[in-house]
Parts: structure tokens; sequence; C-alpha cells
């Protein structure tokens, strides 16, 4: 059903929190979400001339790098970016089938295979680039917030995250209930001042990003000083070695 | 935004068809055009042929055609679904008013009733097509208001040239159908301008900055693409054409779509009933529509999308 | 409609994952993460990490996310292959196995009757090099080495000859406690998920992150601070730091007078370590006014003055040589600020927050422990500063030094495995200096007999070099010559060049295992194809014979006669073993095994099987018999199982003892495999918590190490801030001592061989004109691709197809380079075509590019139009294997104590190409036809659609 379902106070919304703090650009999210989603409710995740020169596929989560700010100072950030299981998007409203659809239940936004036609019309409507055409099956993909493993009682409980959580090696993704203000990931977006992208575009995204920290490069940023001093006991204008002379220790 | 060709052909030919609707049936409604069956044949005819060829390619780049049916159900939400309601719907009264017309030379009354009804939807039509673009707050250069006056004056220019060689060929031209067809084509000229003015004087609020969020920190430049080669998102929605081009473009669009045929449309009335007379007619029909795909094309091309701030672009 | 009433399709939210679930241990890299592989209908259906697993703890890098691209790749070799044309044209004939092996062991057999050092064994990024050098040792051929000499000894040797452990995998982070961390040049590392990890724990305790680096990308990015510094330069900043603090005696000296040889007492006139009669150093014991032994737990030693030995000759403590060099003005900030890149300031200011980190947020573990001497310690009191360094200072010709730099900065710090700083990882800390010896003297090497020994090893002193009567090299690398005496991992980079050479003599046949030596490993890459290729004055190769095995279609292959194909990871038994690179970490040892999880669709075996039974066919006596028959039937599994290095020693120290109740020593146990198999593929053993930290002086964990079977003698390990072998080195360039070296090295050995860490410019840097040659060229590891291997698998290599020339901004705009043009690298050596992408974060002296993305077109199973081949470039191309010529010899581009590969010491200029030369990269060697028998490449990958959810 492409309308979106009424806004329920203290519904659950699944989402991403994403650490561009810690974010080493490692592109472990992406391949493992390919991997897993290759398989899974979306199978397959095509590529298209794989070992040519045009080679393209189908990805649902995609690593860019960014450089924020000028010269020495500036900040190389790691940006990965899947869909944001947005509250209010247009990606689904547009869908003239009604095979792009947002959950009541937990807020992600999926499409359904089985009638979509192809349009491509939700993947214009999409700023954040979360929508992929599989034009070898003629439908549109795009991340499912893992559906198939979150609640998967074929897993192991710890195992119930999303593939790109699990494997990030720098910790740098957590998933959880965004609806929820006493969740973790709530309070990590409340800590650490965690934002969405393109406000502009009103689409309310549930997904959050953390900003990087400020840089530590100022004089005291550790609690030391900006220089050593030179010690004054060992008497200025003497042999600098003399300091250790009498220094008696033990092995 | 990539100009697929499916798609500038649907929306040229299917406004070209439901402008030579809209104004046929208004012209035959306050008695403006011959009421023989012939007549029928010679507007309803490519209008409906326009119309049901563009809606037809419009499906040849749908991943699924045969689920195409799936479209009219999501009207709730959906411009799309719209445009298929209003597309279907229309071909109701179409039916009725061309049967009667054509095979029965029946044109007055409920007929012509019919034919009104045909002509609000055409313009329905034409409306939720570009309520489609209209509505894509991706995209800053359809995302505005003149982007709905800009179909409807598109469809209205071309079905006016329509309906106007279809009057020169018939031989019993009346001035104000030239006069419509002229003041067709100007009203799209200025109304193209009004949108090309604005394009090219608005920025949108997206920029690298807020669409990554790091702009407190400065200028915010893409260092690495995900991948190295072009992904569907930058394929589709990626296109990229010079400012010299457009430029190009945009001279050709002002001729073609819009002098040529208002100078031809001028001159035909002169030439009436007169092979010339149709002749500059036919020509008025064949740049205006010439010069809206060149038209349509643009208006996909121009237009930057919102995912490209992610690509590398500085603005959408 | 679904019952719920809403609209929404109803999903299956718990589809079946897979049919079964086999752990393993990755091998998409040299990481080592255990790995859960899901099997579905006999296919692969998912990858993940193993939570258990000591090293990824559950978490996958990308390049394991994406193994089963590799495992399915259309690169995939599928049946032995004999050469029918001219090598490098890739024209072979397959053949079976029986001819294949028949075919190895006439080569070999005739040259180990006639001359086993003909041999040239070498192998690459395997992790069987206990396997592959005991066989070396077997056949009797001095020549194995595998890829530590082009990779990281500088590291590794640094570090052993220091503080008996090393960056290079042989110890980590303290990342729980660590409040300071300085990162040296490291883009991935072998520690890859382990130092992803640490760096997120180490910003969420809030400690501070340093990276020091020209670049500032992956780790870099997330620094708290980054240092874009000069490459090989940071030997000059890190001894400024020890000026630093030596000035403002900032240092922890009750650290060097316990734990180093800073009171070891150093002759004046030779440079050696004043002994007693037992060997064992001196120092001066304040108590008594005396020497004593260093080694007394009870001395009081002095550690400046001079002092008059017995003999009248005159000595002073190591430290006060320390204090003498490092307070010298060359090493003020000032004075190094601008070599560097880092200023002044920025100097003073590292130096005082490393030690208000070291010394004012030190990090106390209320946990009791004994020392060596059988003091017992209330608590265990840390230093909280760690280091990590690899590839950006080991890929210098000055590398071997500035490790040592560091490591001297730690010991002044205090912050050698102590709460929060550096760790050793089991089986680390050894002895320093360390041992063995290599094998290779020319009585060591005999027809048709063993060496007697593993052919790398550790050489103390002159009289250990690997030399013929007249002082030539007896190694083809001329590993252990006077070019490069610590050679402990072998010289390659110069083996094919050598070979070709015939210098210093020439070899019958090159055997090559997983290394992509015709492309990406070897320096000068075109030249190194044209030696495979080149032919003498009788119209033979001038190798004659190569035999090679890999397991796809690589580069290398088409220069072989013979390709053994080798089987993917996930086909065969492999041991990740404690004689080799282990798993350990600095909570204890392990090892880990491979187990084939499918069987090989293929006519491929697993090389160590093929490496066996061509041993049973030569008859090497460690894997026969007395009567001839195969000492391990079953292969290399058996092998794993049975083999003793010692007594109760063999490839896995876990469940061993017949009922698999021992760990590190015991007889073997025939259910060892399954009982990895059934512990997740690994074994690990946890030390006691008083065990844990000062391992080097923790009596508690010598002794539990001697019982493991890690160390001979539970003796402390002294660091050694103060290398007497290299002083012995230089002595011996002196004219000091019994072994002089030849006039023509004097010079060298007397510069470099400094006992103290010294630092002086690159030879390249040196050596080349630096106007014409202005920017200094590197290249990093992406964290997505390994190596070459990457570019065959279809999802990785959508992530790096094509590789760019990364250049500071400023100064692209000033040469006039703009993003996406194409330019002209230059360097001494020649050039190449790359295009151009500008940043921000890089040093405005040096570009860079990702490692081994450019192809050869007929390759790795691509097209030969890929961008991988027409647009991505290597560096290599510019990369000489030899210096410039000085006084009429040209030396092998290496640091000259380890013989390690001086891949970043590279000079170039950089000037845009004209417009008709844009669009492809050059040079372009000619395209390697694919052999029969490959598989085709798909034109498009549904994998996975076979599971579609129905
Ligand atoms: N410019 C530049 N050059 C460099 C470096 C650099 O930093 N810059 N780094 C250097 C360093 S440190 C290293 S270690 C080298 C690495 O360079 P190589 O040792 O050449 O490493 P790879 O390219 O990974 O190639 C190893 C070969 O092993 C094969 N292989 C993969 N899996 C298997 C298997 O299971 N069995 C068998 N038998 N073969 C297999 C691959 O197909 C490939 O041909 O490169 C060196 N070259
Ligand atoms: N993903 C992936 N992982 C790998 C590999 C791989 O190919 N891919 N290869 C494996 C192998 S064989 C090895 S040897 C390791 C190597 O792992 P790393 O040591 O991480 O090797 P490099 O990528 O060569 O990184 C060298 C870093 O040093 C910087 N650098 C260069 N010159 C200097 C200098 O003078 N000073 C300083 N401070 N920095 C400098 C470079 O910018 C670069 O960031 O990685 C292993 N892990
Ligand atoms: S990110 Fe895009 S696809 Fe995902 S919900 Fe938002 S608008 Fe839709
Ligand atoms: S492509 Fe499919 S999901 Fe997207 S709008 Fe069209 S029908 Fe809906
Ligand atoms: S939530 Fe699942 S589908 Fe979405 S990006 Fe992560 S792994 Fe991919
Ligand atoms: S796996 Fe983690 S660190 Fe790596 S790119 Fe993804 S979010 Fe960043
Ligand atoms: S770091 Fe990645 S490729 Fe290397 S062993 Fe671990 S998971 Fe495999
Ligand atoms: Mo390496």
């Amino acid at each position: 059903m492409t309308s979106l379902p009424a806004p329920v106070a203290g519904a659950k919304k699944l989402g991403l929190v994403i650490d561009l703090d810690t974010c080493v650009g490692c592109h472990a999210c992406a391949v493992n979400c390919k991997e897993w989603n290759t398989g899974g409710h979306s199978a397959p995740l095509p590529d298209f001339d794989p070992y040519g020169a045009n080679v393209s596929g189908v990805w649902f989560n995609r690593i860019h790098t960014f450089e924020a700010g000028e010269g020495p100072d500036s900040r190389t950030v790691h940006f990965p970016k899947s869909c944001l299981h947005c509250e209010t998007p247009a990606c689904v409203t547009v869908c003239p089938t009604g095979a792009s659809y947002k959950r009541a239940e937990d807020g992600i936004v999926l499409v359904n295979a089985d009638t979509c036609i192809g349009c491509k019309l939700c993947s214009w409507a999409c700023p954040y680039g979360a929508r992929e055409f599989d034009a070898d099956e003629g439908v549109m993909k795009k991340c499912t917030l893992c559906i198939d493993r979150i609640y998967n009682e074929n897993l192991d409980e710890a195992d119930r995250v999303p593939a790109c959580v699990s494997t990030c090696p720098a910790s740098a993704r957590h998933f959880g209930d965004l609806g929820d203000p006493n969740s973790d990931v709530s309070k990590l977006v409340e800590e650490r001042g965690g934002y969405a992208l393109m406000p502009e575009m009103e689409y309310a995204p549930v997904n959050r990003y953390l900003p990087p920290r400020p840089a530590k490069t100022a004089p005291g940023c550790t609690g030391a000083s900006a220089a050593l001093e030179r010690p004054t006991a060992a008497g200025d204008g003497t042999h600098p070695l003399l300091r250790w002379m009498d220094r008696l220790l033990s092995r | 935004m990539n100009p697929a060709f499916s798609v500038i052909f649907f929306t040229t030919a299917s406004g070209a068809g439901y402008g030579l609707l809209f104004l046929t049936a208004i012209a035959n409604a306050l008695g403006f055009i011959p009421s023989s069956g012939w007549f029928a044949v010679m507007t309803l005819g490519p209008a409906t042929a326009l119309i049901v060829s563009g809606l037809l390619a419009s499906t040849f780049h749908l991943g699924h055609p045969e689920r195409a049916w799936r479209a009219l159900s999501q009207w709730r939400s959906s411009w799309l679904s719209r445009e298929g309601i209003a597309a279907v719907l229309t071909f109701v009264p179409l039916a009725i008013f061309g049967v009667a017309w054509a095979f029965f030379g029946r044109t007055q009354g409920w007929y012509a009733i019919a034919g009104l009804a045909a002509a609000a939807g055409a313009v329905v039509t034409v409306f939720t097509t570009a309520m489609i673009y209209r509505s894509l707050r991706t995209i800053r250069r359809w995302h505005n208001r003149w982007v709905v006056p800009n179909y409807l004056a598109h469809a209205l220019s071309t079905g006016a040239v329509l309906l106007h060689a279809a009057a020169q060929a018939w031989g019993e031209p009346q001035a104000v159908v030239a006069v419509v067809a002229f003041a067709a084509v100007a009203f799209a000229a200025y109304v193209k301008d009004r949108y090309w003015k604005f394009i090219d004087t608005t920025k949108s609020g997206s920029t690298p900055e807020t669409a990554t969020g790091l702009g407190a920190r400065g200028k915010v430049r893409l260092l690495d693409p995900p991948h190295a080669t072009e992904n569907y998102l930058q394929q589709e929605m990626g296109y990229k054409l010079a400012r010299k081009h457009s430029e190009k473009l945009r001279t050709m669009v002002r001729w073609f779509a819009f002098g040529f045929p208002a100078a031809f449309t001028a001159t035909a009335p002169v030439f009436a009933g007169s092979l010339l007379g149709a002749a500059l007619s036919l020509l008025a029909v064949i740049f205006a529509i010439g010069g809206t795909l060149i038209e349509r094309w643009l208006f996909f091309a121009e237009a930057k999308h919102a995912v490209t701030l992610y690509y590398g672009a500085r603005e959408a | 409609m679904p019952m719920d009433g809403s609209l929404d399709p109803q999903i299956d939210t718990s589809p079946k994952v897979s049919d079964e679930v086999k752990c393993t241990t990755c091998y998409m890299c040299a990481c080592r993460c255990g790995i859960r592989v899901h099997l579905r209908d006999g296919r692969i259906r998912y990858i993940e990490g193993n939570k258990n697993h000591p090293v990824n703890r559950g978490v996958l890098c990308a390049k394991g996310s994406a193994g089963i691209m590799n495992h399915y790749s259309p690169a995939r070799l599928t049946a032995p292959l004999k050469r029918v044309g001219e090598r490098g044209a890739g024209e072979f004939q397959e053949i079976s196995w029986d001819e294949a092996l028949g075919l190895a062991t006439k080569w070999l057999g005739d040259i180990r009757a006639d001359d086993p050092k003909k041999l040239a064994f070498f192998t690459g990024r395997d992790q069987s090099q206990s396997l592959t050098g005991w066989w070396a040792n077997q056949f009797g051929t001095p020549n194995f080495a595998a890829h530590g000499g082009f990779c990281s000894v500088n590291m590794a040797a640094a570090g052993l000859y220091s503080i008996g452990g090393s960056f290079w995998e042989f110890g980590e982070p303290d990342w729980e406690h660590a409040r300071y961390f300085m990162l040296f040049g490291v883009a991935e590392d072998h520690d890859s998920n382990p130092i992803k990890a640490g760096l997120s724990k180490l910003k969420a305790n809030g400690a501070k992150f340093v990276s020091i680096n020209p670049v500032k990308t992956g780790y870099q990015a997330v620094a708290d601070e980054w240092l874009g510094i000069r490459p090989g330069t940071d030997g000059l900043f890190v001894l400024s730091l020890v000026h630093e603090l030596l000035k403002a005696d900032r240092i922890d000296l009750e650290f060097l007078v316990r734990y180093t040889n800073a009171p070891w007492l150093v002759r004046e006139d030779d440079g050696l370590v004043v002994r007693d009669a037992a060997g064992n150093p001196q120092c001066w014991d304040s108590r008594t006014n005396a020497l004593a032994s260093a080694l007394d737990a009870d001395v009081v030693p002095k550690l400046v003055g001079g002092f008059t030995l017995p003999d009248g000759r005159h000595a002073s403590p190591v430290f006060e040589h320390i204090a003498a060099r490092y307070l010298a003005p060359d090493y003020a900030p000032e004075a190094v600020e601008a070599r560097c890149g880092v200023p002044a300031a920025t100097i003073r200011r590292i130096a005082a927050e490393l030690a208000h980190a070291a010394f004012e947020q030190q990090v106390v573990i209320e946990q009791p422990w004994t020392d060596w001497a059988g003091r017992r310690h209330e608590r265990m009191i840390g230093r909280p500063v760690s280091m990590h360094a690899m590839r950006g200072i080991s890929a210098h010709s000055n590398g071997f030094q500035t490790c040592r730099a560091i490591h001297l900065l730690q010991m002044m710090l205090g912050a050698i495995d102590t709460p929060g700083s550096w760790r050793y990882k089991a089986p680390f800390p050894r002895p320093v200096p360390p041992g063995p010896k290599p094998t290779g003297k020319p009585a060591q090497i005999n027809p048709g007999k063993p060496m007697g020994g593993m052919p790398l090893g550790f050489t103390l002193g002159p009289e250990d070099l690997l030399l013929d009567d007249d002082g030539r090299p007896t190694r083809i690398d001329k590993a252990y010559s006077w070019e490069a005496p610590v050679a402990a991992h072998g010289l390659m980079h110069m083996v094919i060049a050598n070979a070709w050479k015939g210098d210093p003599y020439p070899i019958d046949t090159l055997f090559m295992y997983m290394a992509n030596m015709a492309w990406n490993s070897s320096m000068n890459s075109a030249e190194t194809a044209h030696m495979l290729t080149d032919k003498g004055a009788d119209g033979n190769y001038k190798i004659p014979h190569i035999i090679y095995s890999d397991a796809f279609y690589s580069e290398t292959v088409a220069y072989a006669d013979l390709i053994l194909p080798d089987t993917t990871y996930l086909e065969r038994w492999d041991c990740i073993s404690l004689l080799d690179r282990p798993i350990g970490s600095a909570e204890g040892p392990g090892d880990a095994i491979r187990q084939p999880v499918v069987k090989p669709d293929r006519d491929v075996r697993p090389f160590q099987d093929v490496l066996i039974d061509l041993a049973v066919r030569l008859k090497l006596p460690g894997f026969t018999n007395a009567d001839g028959a195969a000492k391990f039937p079953g292969g290399y599994a058996d092998y794993i199982v049975n083999h003793e290095r010692k007594p109760g020693v063999g490839p896995l120290a876990g469940f061993r003892g017949a009922d698999g109740s021992k760990s590190g020593v015991g007889e073997p146990n025939p259910k060892q495999l399954e009982r990895y198999v059934e512990n997740g593929a690994f074994w690990r053993h946890h030390l006691e918590p008083d065990q844990l930290y000062f391992k080097h002086a923790n009596k508690g964990y010598l002794e539990a190490a001697v019982k493991l079977g890690l160390l001979d003698k539970p003796d402390q390990i002294v660091l050694h801030l103060y290398s007497e072998p290299l002083q012995k080195f230089r002595n011996a360039a002196r004219g000091i001592g019994p072994i002089a070296a030849p006039a023509e090295h004097r010079e060298r050995i007397e510069r470099h061989f400094d006992p103290l860490p010294v630092w002086h410019p690159t030879f390249e840097g040196e050596q080349v004109d630096t106007a014409a040659f202005p920017l200094h060229a590197v290249t990093q590891r992406p964290m997505a691709m390994y190596h070459s291997w990457g570019s065959q698998n279809a999802w990785l290599r959508q992530i790096h197809t094509q590789n760019r020339l990364y250049m500071n901004a400023a100064t692209a705009a000033k040469l006039g380079l703009a993003d996406d043009d194409w330019a002209w690298i230059t360097s001494h050596h020649g050039r190449v075509k790359a295009q151009i992408r500008t940043m921000e974060g890089v040093n405005a002296d040096t570009v860079w590019t990702w490692n081994a993305i450019g192809k050869r077109a007929g390759t790795w199973g691509l097209d030969k139009d890929v961008p991988e081949a027409t647009k991505g470039f290597l560096l290599n191309h510019l990369i000489s294997e030899l210096l410039p010529e000085k006084h009429g010899y040209r030396y092998s581009n290496s640091d000259p104590i380890t013989g390690q590969a001086a891949w970043y010491d590279l000079r170039v200029r950089v000037e845009k190409a004209d417009r008709a030369e844009w669009g492809e990269t050059s040079p372009q060697l000619p395209e390697i036809a694919r052999p029969k028998g490959t598989s085709p490449s798909p034109e498009i990958l549904r994998y996975g659609a076979q599971w579609k959810s129905k």
C-alpha cells in the first residue's frame, strides 16, 4: 500500500545509526550486505558485465568518501549510505502499484517484487540514492533492513541484527528502535548529536548519522602542557648528563 | 535525469494528442469546426493515435509491462497512478464522442457533452502527468510552479497547431483556429521562457553540505565515489549536460517549437484553402512536435537530482 | 490478504539460512579471521565472522565478505598446465597430475643430485612457511624465502633485535587501556579487523589517536590528530621526541634499569658490551663501585659516567650513549621540522602529551605478579602509551633504524608490555637478539643432502654471514651477505633479477608459490617480465625452468613452464601454526586450521599436498621413512597432525597428547584435527591474569611459556636499546675483529650499522636529483582489495576498478593539473601514465595510489578492455630493484641492514600528458591469452537467485 501508515505515537521505528567518527571506510558493511542479500529476501542482487569494462551491480549499501573543509585541517569522512527508512518518504507515495510500502509495525520500507512494474519512479523520488533497479528482473530492490535476519528464528538471538551491523569491524553501525527514546540507539543519537540527512526534503529519515568528533590538536587538549619544561633541579648550565649521575635505581 | 526516449516520446505524443482532443471537443461544442464524420477522422483520429502510441511507449520502459494494470490502484497517493486512471477514464467519453461523430455524424447535445468530458479528461491527464514531475522534491528543476503550466501549454500548443493543420487540410479553415494556435504557441513560448528563467536563477536548498550534514566543517567535496564505474543511480539520475549544449538546444527549441510554428501558423491563413496553406500548417506541426521533443529531452537532461550530491555534484 | 488486516504483503521473516555451517579460517587476506561458512544445496550461501574467534570476534571485512566471489571466480585454474608456446604468451596444454609431478620430479631430482642451490624456492602470501622452509631444508637449498623480505622484514627484525617482539605481527596495542596511541604508516596491515575494532575502542574511551602518515584516508581519517609527515623522515621526528623527553627528564628510568640494557657497559674502543668470563653483560654497581653482572637482580647500576675496566680500557653505560646522542641539537624540533614537515611546536606538544599520558595517566591494574627475580609486585602499573607501525616505516631504506627509533621511544616511556602500552602477542617475547642462525654456508650445501637447518634465521655478527670462500653470497638473493647482513626474511625482490643475470650464480629452476612475481610483487615489473623470457646465446631461457603454483590466472602464470593449480582456501586443509604466523594475541597463544568446506570441482590439488608428494618422489628424508615410503601418506592433514619439529612440538599446539589434553607440547593426537573442527577451527590458550603484562620479565609468564614450548628457558628477556650485533658488523667495517668487511662495503656498513637508532635520508632520496624528481610517491593497501587477487572478484572489483594518482590539490594546481587529467609520472627509472585525483588530506610533496589495482590485459578472467588494464596502473614500473650507480656499483634498492625492499623511497615528477595521450595508461604490456579450460566469464551474475524466497 503506497499510502503511508498513519503515524502512531510511540510506534516502532527501526533503523540504523552510523558513526562517522569511527567509520574507516572499509566497505565491509557494503559487501557483507551484498553477500547476505544476494541470497536473501530480495535475491539475487545481480551484477552486470561483472568481469568486463562496464561492471555495475545492485548494492543496498554504498560507501562514499568526502573531504570536509580545506587544507591540512580538512576531515576525510567515510560515508556509508543505505535506505534511511524515512517516515514520510515520497518513494512510497509515488509508487503507482502499491509495490513500495512502509510497514506499519516497524517502519521498514520495502518493495514487493511480485507487484512492482519497474517504473523507476520511486528511485526518482528518493533523494538518498537508496533504490536499486534490478534490470535483469525488471523490478526495484532496496535495503530491507535485513528483515530476513532481524526476526529470523533460525538465527541465534545475537545474530538477529542487519548483516552490515554485525560485520562492521569498527562498530560504526548500530541498529535499534529510534521510536523509543530509551533505546540504546536513541540515547546514542542524543549523546552524540546524531542528525538526519537533507532535512529540507522533509522525508523524516529514521536513520541517524553521528558527526565526527572535533580534532584534538590544540595545546592542552589531552591535559598536557604545550611543551615539556626542562627540569630546574638538575641546574642549568651544568652538563646535562650530570642530572642522572646520582640516580640510584635498583634492578 | 537521463532523457529516456520512451518517456520523452510519451509525454510529447500524448500531450499533443490530448491537446488536440481538448481543442477539438471545445471547438465542436462551440460549433467552430466541420461536423463531418471525416473531420472527426482527421482530428480525433490523430489525437487517439498519439495518445495510444504515447501510452504504449510509456510502458516500454517498464520492467514489467504486463503488470501495468497494477498502476491503476494507488490513486490515493500516486500521481502516476492518477495519470493512468485519468488516461483510461478519458477513453470512455472520447470513444462515445468519437464514434458518434465519426460513424453517425452526431456532434451535439449529449455527444458534445461527452466531447467536453473527454476534453476535461485530457486536461486532467496532462495535469497528472505534469504533477508526476512537479511533485518530486528531489529535482528542484521539476519541483516548481512552472512545470504544470509548461506541460499544459505544450499540450495546448502542439494540439492547436495540429487542429489548425486539420482545418487547413479540410479546406475550410476558420481564422479563429489559426489565432488560437498562434496564441497557444506564444503562450507556450512564454511559459517555457519563465521556466528557464526560474531554473537558471533558483538554487535548490540541497548541497553536498546538507546531503552529508558535514557543512559545519566547511566545503564538502566528494573524494571517492563508492564504486569506480557508474551505477544505476548515476546512469538514471546523473545525466550531465554542458551549459553550452543546453544553450544550443534551448535556441533550437525556441525556433522549432515556437518560432517556426508561430510563423507558419501566422502565414498559413494567407494561403488558406491552397496546398501551400496546408503545407505550411503541416510544417508548423512537424516543427512544433519536433521542437517539443527537444524541449522534453532538455526537460530531463537539465534536471538535476539530489542524489548527485552524493556523487560529486556541487548543486542539484 | 494477511491475517492482521494490514494490506502489506505477507513476507517470510524466518527463512531458512543454510543446511549446514562449517567453521574455518578466512584467507581473503593474511589476517586469519575465523569464519562460519553457511552451505545450502552444496553451495556457499553466506560467510560470516566467527563470534568466538580471538582475531575477529565475529566481524568480517569487505574481502572476507566477498569470499564467495573468489571461490567461484572464473579465473580459477582448473588443471595442471604445461607451457607449449613461448613464455609469457599464455599457451598451455592441460596435463595430468602424474605427468606434472613426474616433470617436476625430474627437474628437481637432477638439481638435487648435482647442486641443490640451483633450486630457488620462493613463496609469497602463503601461510605454510614452516612446511615450505623445512621442505627447502630437506631438499638442501639455501635459496628459500617468503614474502617477508619485500614486505616488512624491517619491522620484524628491528623488533626482534630490540624488544624480542615486533609491530609486524608479533605485538598489539593494549586497546582497552591505552590513553595515547600513535600509528605510523599503516593503511590496513595484517591485523586488519583487530585494528579497526581497536581504534573504535580507543575513540569510545576518549583516548587520543595520533596518525603519522603523509596521506589522510582510512584509519588516518578517524585520527584525532593527523601529522602529514614527509615520507622517509619518521626517524627524525621520533628521535626529536626522544630529545624532548630526555631534555625534560621525562623518561621511565626505572623501566630502563630494570628491563633494558641501559645500564650495560659498552667499551669505548670497540663498542662491544663488557662481559664477564661467563658472558654476562656487566654494569657498574654503585653499591660496590665495581663491575657486576648487569643481569643480577640486586645491582644498583650507574646510568652515566665513564669507568675504567680491569684491563685498563674504558667503558660507559648504554644510557650515557643514548643521552649524549639524542640530547644533541641535531635532534631539536627546530632542527628537524623542515625535513619532516611537522612544525617544531607540534613536535614539542606531542612530546608533552606523550609524557603526560605515560606518567600522569598511568594505568593501575590491581593484580599482583612476580618478576623474573621472584619479587612480588602488588599491582601492575602501566604507561598507557601505545604505538603501532608498519610499511610506512618498513618500506624505506632507513626503515630498520626508524623502527628501532620507535622502539627506543617506547622503552624511554616504559611502554612495552605494560597496561595501556604495546603488548607482545604470544609466542612473543623471544630472547634478544633472536635465534637461530641461518643455514646455507658452503659446507652446509651438499648434493643429495638436507642442509641441517632452516634456511632463514638471524645473524649476530659477520661470522654468521652466508658467504663462500671468496666472500661471495651463497644465496641467490644475496641475503646474509655484506649487502644485507641481517636479511632475516631473504630478499625475494632480487631473486628474478639475480637469477637472470647469473649473479652470484645461475640457477636451474625457479619454483614459486602464491606470489605474483611477474607483476605487482616485483619492482620494475615490465623488465621482470623480460628477464623471465630472456634467452641466452644458446637459445635457452636464462632461467631454464619455472614451476609455479597459483590458484588463479594471474600475470605470473603465463611465465611458468609448469603450473601446479591450487585449490581455493575453502577446499583444503591448512594450518596457521605457532611455528609460522599464528593467531596468538596478548592474552595468550593460539593457532588455527582451515578445513575443506567444499570439494573441488576441478582437477586441482592443495599445494601442500603436492609439495609433500614431490618430497616423497624426491625421497627427501624428512618426508620418507627409511624404506622410502611416505611418512605422511595422508598428505598435509597427516603432516599437520603427525609431524614433530622437536619431540612433542608440531604444527599445531592445541589438543596434543594421545587424548588431546595437552597444550603446546605433547605427543601427536590422531584426533587433533577433529578437535579443532569441533572447537570452531582454532585453539587458544588463555594466560593467567598475573601473566598478562611484563611478559619479558614476568616469572609466571616465562615459566608458563617454557611449559607451552614457546621458550627454552624462563630467563628475563632484556630489551636492547643498544644493539651489539650491529656493532659487530660495524667493527668488521672498521677492521676490528677477525672478519673484515670487503673494502667496497665498508663505508655503507660503517654508516648504517649504528648500534643506536639513527636517521639517514633514504637512498633514492639521496641519490637522485630531487629538483628533477621533487615528489615522493607511495602506495597504500585498499581495505577492500588484497594485492592483485581481489580484481577477479566480481564484487570487490566494483569498488576499485581503476586506481588514480592522488595528489595535493594545491600542488596539482601549481602543476596545472586538475581532477581527471592524465599525467605522466616519471622516476629515475621510467614513466607511467595515470589519471589524477586531487585531494586536501595529503602531504604537499607526496603523491600516492592504491596498490596492485593495475592489471595486465587478458589475466584474472577479466575482459581485455577492463579499466584495470586500460586505466589502472602500477607504480612498480617506476621502482628499480637497483639504486642508481655509486662508485661503480648498483646496490639493491633496499635497506642496507635487512635488505627490505624500499618501495616507498620512490621519487617522481608529475607532468600533464598531451591531450592526445589521454584515456589510456602506459606502459601497456601485450595481452596475455587465456588458457583453454578456464571457464568463460559470464555476462551477468545472479548469484543467490536459486535461493529466492518463494
Ligand atoms: N608498488 C608496490 N608494490 C608492492 C607493495 C607495495 O606496497 N607497493 N607491497 C609489496 C608487499 S608487502 C607484498 S607482500 C607483495 C604482495 O604481492 P604478491 O605476493 O604477489 O601478492 P598477491 O598479488 O596477493 O599475489 C599472490 C598470488 O597468489 C595467488 N593465490 C591466491 N590464493 C591462492 C591460493 O590459495 N593458492 C595459491 N597457490 N595461490 C593463490 C594469487 O592468484 C596471486 O597470483 O607486493 C609487494 N609489492
Ligand atoms: N586490504 C588489504 N590488507 C592487506 C593487504 C592488502 O593488499 N589489502 N596486504 C597485506 C600485506 S602483504 C601487508 S605487508 C600489510 C601492509 O599493511 P600497511 O602497513 O598498512 O601497508 P600499506 O598500505 O603499504 O601502508 C603504508 C602506509 O604508510 C604510509 N606511508 C608511506 N610512507 C610513509 C612514511 O615515510 N612515513 C609514514 N609515517 N607513513 C608512510 C602510506 O601512506 C600508507 O598509509 O597489509 C596486509 N593487509
Ligand atoms: S531513503 Fe529513499 S528509499 Fe529509503 S525510505 Fe527514504 S526515500 Fe525511501
Ligand atoms: S519501480 Fe516498482 S516500487 Fe518503484 S514506484 Fe515503480 S512500481 Fe513502485
Ligand atoms: S540493513 Fe541489511 S539490507 Fe540494509 S544496508 Fe544493512 S545489510 Fe544491507
Ligand atoms: S563496515 Fe563499518 S567501518 Fe567499514 S565502511 Fe561500513 S560502517 Fe564504515
Ligand atoms: S581481514 Fe578480512 S580478508 Fe583478512 S582474514 Fe579477516 S575477514 Fe578475511
Ligand atoms: Mo606484505
